[in-house]
């Protein structure tokens, strides 16, 4: 009735909007604005236990066995209070153990046991992969039922082999959701296992499916019957359909319905993929309060129309034309609603699919890091160790694991396909993944529990269950010979693997599921108490058992002790004044006076006082310890490993603490000792700039004073030669440019030392700078007679990086500098360019009267030059060297002068080719600080 | 104090929907239409979660997270 590629369409619009979700979902996360930090999408991706066994298999199951089809759904709401201490447990461990995986989870708490994780990986494949072929055969099986209805040829080809590999509706689905699973699990890694975006869709997919439910389920019951009671009442006619509105009065079927109820229960908890929702995916651990309970309400909901549905098939189909299990896709397709049949479709598609997706994605996580990983690891050959990159890797290995576990689905679907309804398949997986619970369970509430315990328990569980539950299967559909569930293996009827021993009577699953837990726990528990835990195993325990706050050790302590041997006590610990006023706070309250000096003879030696002692004590040595010291004076108690370690933990955290304020301490006094030193500098520059100060007013009232008295004679004597009137306006006008060229020079060295950073880096060529400043100088210098010679190599351009303006001016300054001081007759000066790999070298050499060693030092110092006798008489402000020296060390290079006195000075400074910053981030141009030249090599090159 | 509320649902959930109770309701009668085994899980299912609810999402006051008071007197 439905065509295939209107399903087909259908399909792929709905895997594509749902791809959107998760896109957007991923996007929010990245975003840091999640979508799934929300408790009620937290409890709808819990709704992820609903498959398509829900959605198909319950009505199924209802329309042969009645209403047991409710346990699946009754024991996780039974179980449901015992998750605020269960599931929030194994939240707050994995969260604070960085787990990612069930098989991570069991391996973690036995000691981060390699071998435990990998065979968990192996148990919840082998166990999840029935499971998934379920969610295979009912895609396919769905698809086929629309697309062909009513021919329902198609329906009672129950065997299921006369389709060929490539013709199977399955194969295509499994390579379809392997695909699938990728993009939304494996698309990349992420460092907690996190998928924010899968979640989001898997939410939506609990949505969609509980609307298709409730949709078919109220077309049914008031569409095709006019209400409960009138569906109720028509199939109450029929003898078959009313014994399915009660349970049998038989211990068999009350026992399996508490079965049952135990292995969901079980299974709520321990299924990878609701490990992975409930406790990997977690964002928040408040969203579990309301998980807790929207959860099972989400249950009553999608469960509430299953009896209805499958009572109105059974009468619909009487002859059983239509499997139960497709009921629900039958009945819309039967009375021509095929908009409802395709929402239908889609629902049991959501349901299979987001099983699909979050089971495989958890069970690649397991494989990749439990089982792949560890062993490649320990495989020498492949150096893996050495490798710094294995994200390509891990993704391979995930993406390869996703599509393995649906071809075996797949494989498993085709062997047994036929022969099972899907809550049969469902309930071996159930089985195989309540392995687990001695393991997890005991390991967080039981210390004592062992590595070889989990292991081995886990192991023999295994093998049991996969004798009695999917072995018969394999029996039936041909892999094994017919006669291993008949007679039992070689005929042998005590092992008959529905009948272990003679066990008979109980459903399969019943028997299974009882035989391979007793093994189980029993050598989990035996084994526990014969092995010794390592010492890892003893502090995982801990973190595992003790993870959530204990309420405060509720010990009621049994002996007595006499008041002064407590007292003695608390003195030896807390000092005689301490342990007074503690015992007189406990008196007072206890109504005893204290001020009669026998008040102590009146305290009651019972379990309060001591426990009033042991809180004093724990302010003091910490509670485990506290505990155990007033332990030693009620009764002599050896001490037990467990509080050797408690005390060994709250040492150890002590340690820690103490090395902390160690460290601490070291840093302050660090501290200290850089704010001295700091201290230190900055009086020394406060001392130079008073130092700059003085000897800048003095330079200038100088030439403020000649100017002034010449000045003065031109005024009081107004009789003056007009020859002599000329001479002084000369001085005058002279000794004012002195007085603005110090000034501005003072300007500029200020502003060099406010803004050193300011360098302009670019390439600069040295030579077009000396030619630029020589020419500058020109007509001064032929005015004066004095020769400049440029020797530098040809085509050399002495490229370097820098600020062109402030090398010019450095050239500048030394050229006016040599100018000055060059011979007066026959001045000659030389500038010299020398190039070399990494820096360039110009000398300024003129023929003046030199320098004196001992002044060569402090040249560049300010005002050095007025200060120096050998120069006097000249004109010049005294910072012209300053500043050069300044600018040459913001280039990071070297200024130095040498000179023989007598036969000239020589100054040559260096800049490197390029410009590097100073990678200490403090160096010398970073700073306005005169003492820099104290230590930079430009005041001692001589060396 | 919310633990032991809770732990006490959870033995009340083990008793409602499990043999003995289970079988008192299992009789071939109606109640206004509806089979009344069918009709008592369904109650009993939204009872639980209604106390389940309350319970839970109770003021944080009484949560066990908070330290038991000092023990008991022995004497």
């Amino acid at each position: 009735m439905l065509q295939g590629g209107l399903i087909l369409a259908a399909s792929f619009v709905y895997l594509g909007l749902l791809f959107a979700v998760a896109y957007y979902g991923d996007r929010r996360a990245d975003a840091g604005r999640s979508i799934i930090s929300n408790p009620y999408f937290y409890a709808l991706s819990l709704a992820v236990y609903c498959t398509a066994w829900t959605f198909y298999g319950s009505v199924g199951r209802a329309a042969s066995t009645g209403l047991d089809f409710l346990t699946i759904y009754l024991g996780p709401t039974i179980l449901a209070p015992l998750w605020w201490l269960i599931v929030r447990k194994m939240i707050r461990v994995s969260k604070r153990q960085r787990i990612t995986s069930i098989a991570d989870f069991i391996a973690s708490r036995y000691g981060k046991s390699a071998v435990l994780g990998g065979a968990v990986t192996i148990v919840a494949v082998a166990g999840i992969v029935p499971y998934i072929a379920l969610q295979l055969k009912a895609i396919s099986t769905s698809f086929t039922v629309a697309s062909t209805y009513p021919d329902t040829a198609a329906l009672t080809n129950a065997g299921g082999a006369a389709v060929p590999l490539l013709a199977d509706t399955a194969l295509y689905v499994a390579l379809l959701l392997a695909l699938f699973t990728v993009l939304f699990g494996a698309r990349h890694l992420d460092a907690s296992e996190r998928h924010e975006g899968m979640v989001a869709a898997v939410a939506f997919e609990s949505l969609v499916k509980l609307v298709a439910f409730l949709a078919v389920g109220l077309f049914v019951t008031f569409g095709l019957y006019q209400g409960f009671g009138d569906l109720f009442s028509r199939a109450a006619e029929r003898a078959d359909l009313r014994a399915l509105m009660t349970l049998e009065p038989s211990a068999s079927v009350f026992g399996e319905w508490a079965w049952l109820s135990f292995l969901s229960m079980l299974a709520i908890l321990f299924l990878p993929r609701q490990f992975q929702v409930a406790v990997v995916e977690n964002v928040n651990e408040q969203h579990l309060k309301k998980g807790i309970w929207l959860f099972p309400l989400y249950l009553i909901l999608i469960n509430i129309f299953v009896l209805p549905i499958a009572l109105a098939g059974m009468m619909y189909f009487p002859d059983g034309t239509v499997e139960a299990d497709m009921f629900v896709l039958a009945l819309p397709l039967e009375s021509e609603q095929p908009l409802l049949a395709v929402l239908v479709f889609i629902g049991g598609l959501s349901a299979a699919t987001a099983m699909v997706i979050v089971a495989t994605t958890a069970l690649a996580t397991m494989v990749c890091n439990d089982l792949v990983m560890p062993v490649l690891l320990r495989t020498k050959a492949l150096r893996l160790q050495e490798r710094t990159q294995l994200t390509g890797l891990l993704l391979g290995i995930r993406r390869s694991s996703i599509v393995v576990v649906l071809l075996l689905s797949f494989i498993y679907f085709r062997m047994v396909e036929g022969h099972y309804t899907l809550v049969s398949i469902g309930l071996i997986s159930f089985a195989a993944v309540a392995q687990f619970a001695p393991a997890i369970l005991g390991g967080l509430y039981w210390k004592r529990g062992t590595h070889a315990g989990a292991l081995w328990g886990l192991l023999a569980g295994f093998l049991v269950w996969a004798y009695t539950l999917p072995a018969p299967s394999f029996a039936e559909a041909g892999l094994l010979p017919h006669s291993f569930v008949e007679e039992g293996p070689w005929g042998w009827a005590f092992l008959h693997p529905h009948a272990l021993f003679g066990l008979d009577g109980w459903s399969p699953v019943a028997h299974g599921l009882f035989w391979s837990l007793l093994v189980n726990v029993g050598l989990y528990v035996g084994l526990s108490f014969k092995t010794q835990p390592t010492a890892v195993e003893h502090s995982q325990a801990r973190a595992f058992v003790d993870a959530l706050p204990v309420s405060s050790r509720a010990t009621v302590w049994r002996g007595q002790a006499s008041v002064t041997e407590l007292r003695q006590l608390l003195s030896r610990f807390l000092g005689h004044r301490a342990a007074t006023q503690g015992l007189k706070r406990f008196a007072n309250a206890q109504g005893i006076d204290t001020t009669q000096p026998t008040w102590e003879d009146h305290l009651p030696a019972n379990a309060r006082l001591m426990h009033h002692a042991e809180k004093l004590l724990t302010g003091a040595i910490g509670s485990a310890s506290a505990h155990v010291v007033v332990g030693s004076v009620v009764n002599a108690e050896p001490l037990n490993l467990e509080e050797v370690m408690d005390i060994l933990d709250e040492t150890q955290q002590m340690i820690a603490h103490s090395r902390e304020l160690e460290r601490k301490k070291r840093e302050l006094e660090q501290a200290t000792q850089r704010l001295q030193a700091a201290n230190a500098k900055l009086q020394e520059l406060d001392r130079l700039k008073d130092d700059f100060i003085s000897t800048v007013t003095h330079e200038l009232r100088t030439p403020l004073t000649s100017i002034r008295a010449f000045s003065e004679i031109m005024y009081d004597n107004p009789d003056l030669s007009a020859e002599q009137r000329q001479e002084f306006l000369e001085v005058i006008i002279k000794e004012e440019e002195r007085l603005t060229r110090l000034i501005n020079q003072v300007l500029d060295l200020q502003k060099l030392e406010a803004e050193p950073m300011t360098v302009k880096v670019e390439p600069v060529s040295l030579r077009t700078i000396i030619d630029e400043a020589v020419q500058a100088m020109s007509q001064q210098m032929e005015a004066a007679g004095v020769t400049c010679t440029v020797e530098v190599p040809d085509e050399e351009p002495g490229t370097v990086e820098g600020d062109r303006d402030r090398l010019k001016q450095v050239l500048l300054n030394l050229l006016s500098n040599a100018f000055k001081f060059c011979d007066d007759t026959d001045g000659r000066i030389v500038v010299t360019l020398r190039s070399r790999a990494e820096d360039v070298q110009i000398d300024v050499a003129d023929n003046g009267p030199g320098i004196d060693l001992d002044e060569q030092d402090s040249i560049f110092e300010r005002f050095q030059q007025a200060r120096s006798k050998a120069r006097a008489g000249s004109s010049g402000s005294g910072l012209g060297l300053t500043i050069a020296q300044r600018i040459i060390l913001e280039h990071n290079g070297d200024i130095w002068v040498e000179s023989t006195p007598g036969e000239g000075a020589t100054f040559s400074f260096t800049v490197p080719r390029t410009h590097a910053t100073d990678p200490t981030g403090d160096g010398a141009p970073a700073t306005p600080d005169p003492t820099a030249s104290d230590s930079s090599p430009a005041t001692s090159p001589i060396t | 104090m919310k633990r032991q509320r809770l732990i006490a649902l959870f033995v009340l959930g083990f008793l409602l929907f499990n043999y003995p109770l289970l079988s008192l309701f299992s009789v071939e009668a109606f109640v206004l239409g509806v089979p009344v085994l069918y009709l008592y899980l369904f109650a009993a299912w939204g009872g639980f979660v209604w106390l389940l609810a309350r319970i839970v999402e109770a003021p944080e006051a009484t949560a066990s997270s908070r330290p038991d008071p000092a023990p008991p007197p022995t004497d």
